[in-house]
């Protein structure tokens, strides 16, 4: 029987907007307030899932073409990537640094390296929880 | 008594009345006779109740302590949005499973559809 999911696609086409958008500013806010990489991957997460629900994983694959793995190495590389860096400056391993610089259109702009750290984590929570989901998801 | 004094009752008055919405929502939960009453209770009196208590909270935070939390409004409208379709789906979910109506319930008019289709 097929079902009529009207209701449930217009919802989600207007709540998904609103978790990605908490889900990014969960990210950014996580220096000073509750959040971080590891909550704002999994609302994330939680959006793309909710599309899944809605729609189906073809059409979710299409409007999101990542392939989710490359997603968690990438995070990994930006976390160790960060990790290491420091050793170029010659300081111990995972040591960041943070400045206040001068960007173009966004004026003077407090920058932490610990901001790429989290965006790793971000990286691999969302590949790694996606990943669980199609691979259980999927029937043969 | 000034406006500060006003808002402050009105605060209670919300965080009060959201408190007593849940709890009509659970007693409807407990009371009523079939998935579908009980659906009705639930998805309608919990968010208002729910929502009240969010407005207080964001009234509080704001005249008390000058803080405008755009968070809790955003959870207002997030609730407002999805609560009563999350209603929607459990109902629908229910009678496609085939959860009977209440005995003393009149009329079913998607009855005839259903057993169309099947």
């Amino acid at each position: 029987m097929k079902t009529n999911d009207l209701i449930l696609q217009t919802t989600t086409k207007v709540v998904l907007f609103i978790i990605i958008l908490f889900s990014v500013y969960i990210f950014f806010a996580g220096h000073y307030t509750p959040g971080g990489g590891f909550v704002g991957g999994l609302l994330t997460s939680g959006a793309i899932i909710l599309l899944t629900l809605a729609f189906d994983m073809k059409t979710v694959k299409q409007i999101l073409p990542f392939n989710y793995i490359y997603m968690a190495a990438t995070g990994l590389l930006f976390a160790g990537g960060t990790a290491a860096g420091s050793l170029l400056f010659n300081v111990p391993f995972l040591t960041h640094a943070f400045g206040d610089v001068n960007i173009p259109i966004l004026g003077e702009t407090a920058l932490h390296t610990a901001t790429l750290f989290d965006l790793g984590v971000f990286l691999v929570v969302v590949g790694v929880t996606m990943t669980i989901i199609q691979t259980i998801g999927v029937d043969e | 008594m000034n406006v500060i004094e006003i808002i402050r009752i009105l605060i209670v008055l919300f965080i009060l009345i959201g408190g007593f919405l849940s709890l009509v929502a659970a007693f409807g939960v407990l009371r009523l006779p079939d998935v579908y009453t009980r659906n009705h209770a639930a998805s309608k009196a919990a968010t208002l109740g729910v929502l009240s208590v969010l407005l207080g909270t964001f009234l509080y935070f704001y005249v008390e302590e000058g803080h405008f939390n755009s968070r809790v409004i955003l959870g207002i409208v997030f609730i407002f949005v999805t609560s009563p379709v999350a209603g929607h789906l459990i109902s629908r979910a229910a009678y496609n499973s085939g959860v009977k109506l209440w005995s003393n319930s009149v009329q079913d008019d998607l009855k005839r559809k259903k057993s169309k289709q099947k």
